[in-house]
């Protein structure tokens, strides 16, 4: 039943369909640049120039390529974030707020409160990051369990209640009193900092911790319990509760992960990349991790790919608006219409679409 | 001047009811779409739309009517989208939602800087201007709260008598009362059910539209990014508090408003002793709390966020 | 029903009608004429394909090919709205009513056009008083749908219908959810609706009930149409042989001697909202033997059912597993005091449709060894558990990790009831293991049941099928409003009997005649 007139209609399969599994990513792709190319036109430029600066710009030089993989990083801890509580259908939409929960971890331990050598204060910090983003999110998803209020919304406006929280800090106890009344806090010591993987470039060391969170992530899906009890919540949270799993315990444990999770991508903007704390930390990393997320088909290796795909469309963006002037927002729509068209592809995989 | 008799203060009402009437046509729009049975967090990309094609009309010699026109189209379009995915295809309203606000943001960002490559300042337009209403607006409070508004605020009062009239007295009121309570039933009467969600979803998105119009058009000149400033996640919100009806959604948003009138005003008699950012953070934390305290006896049209597939029951 | 009219105008005519899902062919080349002023009986199993055919006359499906005419006018495929206009009202087994609307509002949905300024409630709910009168359909107009019993909501239905001047009238399974007195009381409508020229197919899989209501039946047999029989030539015997293409056999009870009590019920009440779900309700299961709950649906058989399973906590009165007092009821707990259960809704609840059949084979179990350690499970000894239930109950799959929901129903419950049985449970709660199933599919389960109770175990029996009741139960109880019959001994049993306390004879101020 797709349209009134029943042209065609939609059919159950009978058999679960492999190739679309490959086939939805691609569609995604192509139609994000089909859609980009329109947009290049009515900006006034041609699209393979366009395209041509953007694959350029985010993968046409060792330094590029670099560039990409730190701006995937975030993206990774976030798009693990949605892929973790979308599993067990826990509509996590504040990744955002965790982020910035964990990068307020960062700087009060990091800057100099605890003066310890690195190998022990970055576990700690990482700790604590997590433990803030996990307890953020604990509270939207025992509202849910407990009264039936909608997550989505909670999360989404705690978002807000976060951007204005962390602009009280930094007005406030996290005011670096040298920043020149600019709204920033004081840049994390050394020993704090996250190692930089190659000599003078950006790339640090949360890439190797995004990649293994990426595979415990995997690892916990596949192998154990928590994994099994998530995904039988998530399908089916009714039959999940009278076979007699835990249901409510099992959305609390996936909230800590999730939460969890995202407030790495901040413990690791942070501590790794920025090296203090703003206002503009995260250009919407919460919200492009669930298009990371979709895109992967929620799987957690898929998500390292996919964060790996839209960090290259922001960086490949970010160069070629510089060379032929096109606004930057491009990469935005691209990433956008990928969403939308892989939740369509990924309809095939239970549908079959049929003529009549 | 004290925190208590601030509440009287004619000018609270009157800012009150300016900041409500974006709130006012947002959630009628998402009401509008929650009755049918489809929740839109499309809502907030859809109200940038709307602020966006709105307000570039005008600016782009068009009168303010077709500028309100062209941006309940533009609304509608993206509604459409967002009724394609979700109703006949049946898609995840949670995530097609999320994807439109991303696609419908991302593009008026695009067309914007499209339009405008290098603005210092951001170029204004006339807005609407108040209109006295003869009379009616000599009331005391009253008066000044209601009754010298922009046209648009007349408008929005306009569309929740009409949205309630329709709903409740007409046959394809209900029609898509009974769809977001059972599709299987609207079918089973000869109705079409994809149609008349689509349409639902199209006219609400029409609505939300409007809602950030005002924003462009009558409550400030230009357009910003991040105007809308998560209005739409509120309307949401306000939904659920209104129990989905259209009398009490007005309600809401009202009393919403003139608490974020009254913390304005707090805050200028007690910023000297809290941060700005308090103030700013209570209409979400109220937004929450008020999600918390409808969630006992929310009524909400039962085959919410449930696609219906002819056949499968 | 008496031959009242012999007319031969014929009113609705189905000519080659097929209709294929995927390699199933729910229909195949299916020709019915239906006449004025006659009820049409359509007999068939569950799946025979009787609700696909009428889906197509309805319009809700599209025939891949053959036509209908109403009136000696060709149908256009695919719409109900052409239906209704031609005065074709169907009367849908899971009724199509808005439950948070009025009876009237229901009604009147589409019978105005779209787009009138106002609706004309006035004029509406005069037409509505009246047709209730002429037909003996009382209901309030007023009334929420919500707060409505069943029967009521089901002349609502038929009111619907013919407000709407229907001329056929389709009733799919109408009895379903009737006590056998609201059941008489619809034979008694549909009596006086032939009486006025209207044209009735009756679907139904009750032999009695089309020998009581038709004037011709039409069998359906695996989308084939059969057989067509004159009501008044043919007996229950021959109906069933058709509808089977078979000879039925009856599952063999045989006597034993009683266990211990397994669970006992002392005065268990749980509260609903607004009204008690079950009140004072008190019953013994022993071992080796099987217990039958009778009563219409929804008359706190749910709630029973949630207690024992661990869901809900009684609000009141003691529930006790081999003497012991339950104290926490959770479902994992009573699947760990050997409670096996099979819940009404396999789809929604019995399986987790989207997981392979390994995985939901382990759903009660994946804490224990050896299926994991530590947290971390074992997939071969899921697996080599899940193939063994696959092969000792013969569930048709393509594998252990196929997807649940590609599974048809019959082959679900077979999955269902291995899991369940694989740890030899000492209670068993089976909440209504056969409904929709075919009949070789029903008949495994029975004896599947039969050979638990041989071993010892207790079983509880929750239907609404009264012959499967009266066939396996070594005693039955009634439930209505939440109260419970003391039990009765199979011997002791009349039919008549067990329909007027299921219309609540006999239950302490409750009595009321349906």
């Amino acid at each position: 039943m797709v349209s009134p007139g029943k042209p065609m209609r939609l059919e159950p399969r009978t058999e679960s369909g492999r190739s679309i599994w490959i086939v939805a990513p691609l569609a995604a792709i192509g139609a994000s640049f089909l859609v980009a190319a329109i947009l290049a036109l009515i900006g006034g430029a041609s699209p393979f120039s366009v395209f041509a600066a953007v694959i350029n710009g985010a993968a046409g030089t060792q330094f590029a390529f670099l560039e990409t993989l730190t701006r995937a990083t975030p993206l990774i801890f976030t798009g693990l974030a949605a892929a973790v509580a979308f599993r067990a259908k826990l509509w996590n939409i504040g990744a955002e707020a965790q982020l910035y929960a964990g990068a307020i971890m960062t700087v009060v331990l990091g800057t100099g409160a605890l003066p310890l050598p690195g190998p022990v204060v970055i576990p700690m910090i990482m700790a604590a990051g997590v433990m803030a983003g996990a307890l953020l999110l604990l509270g939207p998803t025992w509202l849910k369990t407990r009264f039936g209020v909608d997550e989505v919304v909670t999360t989404l406006l705690l978002n807000f209640v976060m951007v204005l929280f962390v602009s009280m800090l930094l007005d406030g106890v996290l005011k670096d009193p040298m920043g020149l009344g600019w709204p920033q806090s004081k840049r994390v010591v050394a020993d704090a900092t996250l190692p930089k993987l190659v000599q003078g470039k950006r790339l640090h060391l949360g890439f190797v911790i995004a990649i293994g969170a990426a595979l415990v992530v995997w690892f916990i899906n596949a192998r154990t319990t928590f994994g099994y009890e998530m995904r039988a919540v998530g399908f089916n949270p009714r039959a999940a509760r009278f076979a007699g799993i835990p249901v409510n315990r099992v959305m609390a444990k996936t909230a800590l992960l999730s939460g969890g999770l995202a407030a790495l991508a901040g413990v690791s903007e942070v501590a790794g990349l920025k090296g203090n704390l703003t206002l503009d930390l995260s250009p919407g990393f919460g919200y492009t991790g669930i298009v990371v997320a979709m895109l992967a088909v929620l799987h957690p290796i898929g998500v390292i790919a996919a964060a790996i795909f839209v960090a290259a469309m922001f960086v490949g963006a970010d160069a070629m608006s510089r060379t032929v002037g096109v606004p930057t927002y491009i990469a935005n729509v691209m990433v956008a219409t990928a969403l939308l068209t892989m939740v369509t592809a990924m309809l095939f995989t239970r549908f079959r679409l049929r003529l009549s | 001047m004290d925190a208590i008799s601030m509440i009287f203060e004619a000018s609270l009402w009157a800012a009150a009811v300016r900041i409500a009437s974006p709130l006012i046509f947002a959630t009628l729009g998402e009401l509008i779409c929650e009755r049918a049975g489809v929740l839109n967090l499309g809502i907030e990309g859809i109200m940038t739309v709307g602020a966006f094609a709105g307000w570039v009309t005008v600016y782009s010699g068009a009168d303010l009517w077709t500028g309100v026109m062209v941006a309940a189209l533009a609304g509608a379009a993206f509604g459409l989208l967002h009724g394609f995915l979700t109703v006949p295809l049946g898609l995840s309203q949670h995530v097609t939602g999320i994807g439109i606000t991303l696609l419908a943001t991302s593009l008026t960002y695009y067309a914007y800087r499209v339009a405008f490559p290098e603005v210092t300042s951001p170029p204004k337009i006339e807005t609407f201007v108040p209109l006295e209403i003869p009379l009616l607006s000599q009331i005391p409070i009253l008066g000044e709260a209601l009754f010298r508004q922009t046209p648009l605020t007349y408008l929005a009062f306009i569309a929740v008598i009409l949205v309630a009239y329709v709903l409740y007295r007409t046959p394809i009121g209900l029609a898509v009362r009974t769809v977001g309570e059972n599709p299987a039933a609207v079918e089973a009467q000869g109705i079409d059910v994809t149609w008349l969600r689509l349409g639902a979803v199209a006219v609400g998105s029409a609505f939300m539209a409007l809602g950030g119009a005002f924003l462009t058009m009558s409550a400030f000149n230009s357009f910003y990014f991040d105007m809308v400033n998560g209005r739409g996640w509120i309307c949401i919100a306000l939904v659920v508090f209104g129990s989905w009806r259209p009398g009490k959604a007005l309600l809401g948003a009202i009393l919403f408003a003139a608490f974020d009138a009254y913390q304005l005003r707090l805050q200028q008699l007690a910023g000297a002793y809290l941060p700005y950012q308090v103030f700013l953070m209570l209409p979400y934390i109220l937004s929450i709390l008020a999600l918390i305290a409808m969630s006992r006896r929310a009524g909400y049209p039962r085959a919410l966020m449930i696609p219906y597939r002819k056949g499968e029951r | 029903m008496s031959d009242s009219s012999d007319t031969s105008d014929v009113v609705l005519r189905l000519s080659g009608i097929t209709k294929r899902f995927g390699p199933l062919v729910a229909n195949d080349a299916i020709s019915l004429d239906l006449h004025r002023g006659e009820v049409l009986a359509l007999l068939g199993e569950n799946g025979a394909g009787k609700t696909t055919l009428m889906n197509i006359l309805f319009g809700h499906y599209v025939a891949d090919e053959g036509t209908i005419e109403a009136f000696g006018v060709v149908l256009p495929p695919g719409s109900p709205k052409a239906a209704l206009a031609r005065g074709i009202g169907m009367v849908h087994q899971h009724f199509t009513l808005a439950d948070n609307l009025t009876v009237l509002d229901n009604v009147v949905l589409g019978t105005e056009p779209l787009w009138r300024a106002r609706s004309r409630h006035a004029k509406a709910r005069g037409r509505l008083a009246e047709l209730s009168e002429t037909f003996g359909l009382a209901v309030k107009s007023d009334a929420r749908v919500a707060d409505l019993s069943v029967g009521e909501r089901q002349r609502v239905e038929i009111l619907k219908a013919l407000y709407r001047d229907a001329r056929i009238l389709i009733l799919d399974e109408p009895t379903a959810v009737l006590t056998p007195q609201e059941t008489e009381a619809l034979f008694a409508t549909l009596q006086k609706l032939v009486e006025r020229g209207l044209a009735i197919i009756f679907i139904s899989h009750k032999l009695h009930e089309v020998m009581a209501v038709s004037r011709r039946v039409i069998v359906l047999r695996q989308g084939r149409l059969v057989a067509e029989r004159k009501t008044s030539e043919t007996d229950r015997h021959d109906l069933a042989e058709l509808m089977v293409g078979r000879a039925i056999p009856e599952p063999k009870v045989e006597p034993i001697s009683l266990g211990s009590v397994a669970l006992s019920l002392q005065s268990v009440t749980l509260e609903g909202e607004g009204h008690p779900r079950l009140q004072d309700v008190s019953l013994e299961l022993h071992g080796n033997e099987i217990v039958g709950i009778a009563g219409v649906s929804g008359n706190g058989q749910g709630a029973l059912a949630e207690i024992i399973s661990g869901i809900v906590a009684p609000s009141g009165g003691t529930v006790s597993l081999f003497g012991q007092p339950v104290r926490h009821f959770d479902p994992a707990r009573m699947v760990a005091h050997g409670i096996a259960r099979i819940p009404e809704d396999r789809h929604a609840v019995g399986v987790v449709g989207d997981l392979s059949l390994e995985e939901n084979v382990i759903s009660a179990r994946y804490r224990e060894a050896p299926f994991s350690r530590r947290g971390l499970v074992d997939w071969k000894k899921v697996r080599e558990f899940a193939t063994r239930i696959i092969a000792d109950y013969d569930v048709r799959c393509p594998g252990p990790q196929a997807a649940t929901r590609l599974l048809s129903g019959g082959n679900m419950q077979k999955l269902i009831l291995g899991r369940e049985m694989a740890r030899e449970p000492r209670i068993i709660l089976a909440n209504q293991p056969t409904r929709g199933l075919d009949i070789g599919a029903v008949g495994y389960v029975h004896q599947q049941l039969l050979k638990a109770r041989g071993n010892g175990a207790g079983i509880l029996l929750i239907s609404e099928d009264l012959d499967e009741l009266l066939v396996l139960s070594d005693r039955v109880v009634v439930m209505y409003r939440g109260r419970m019959s003391p039990p009765i001994a199979r011997s002791d049993v009349a039919i008549r009997h067990l329909g007027l306390m299921m219309a609540g004879h006999g239950f302490a101020g409750q009595a009321h005649a349906a």
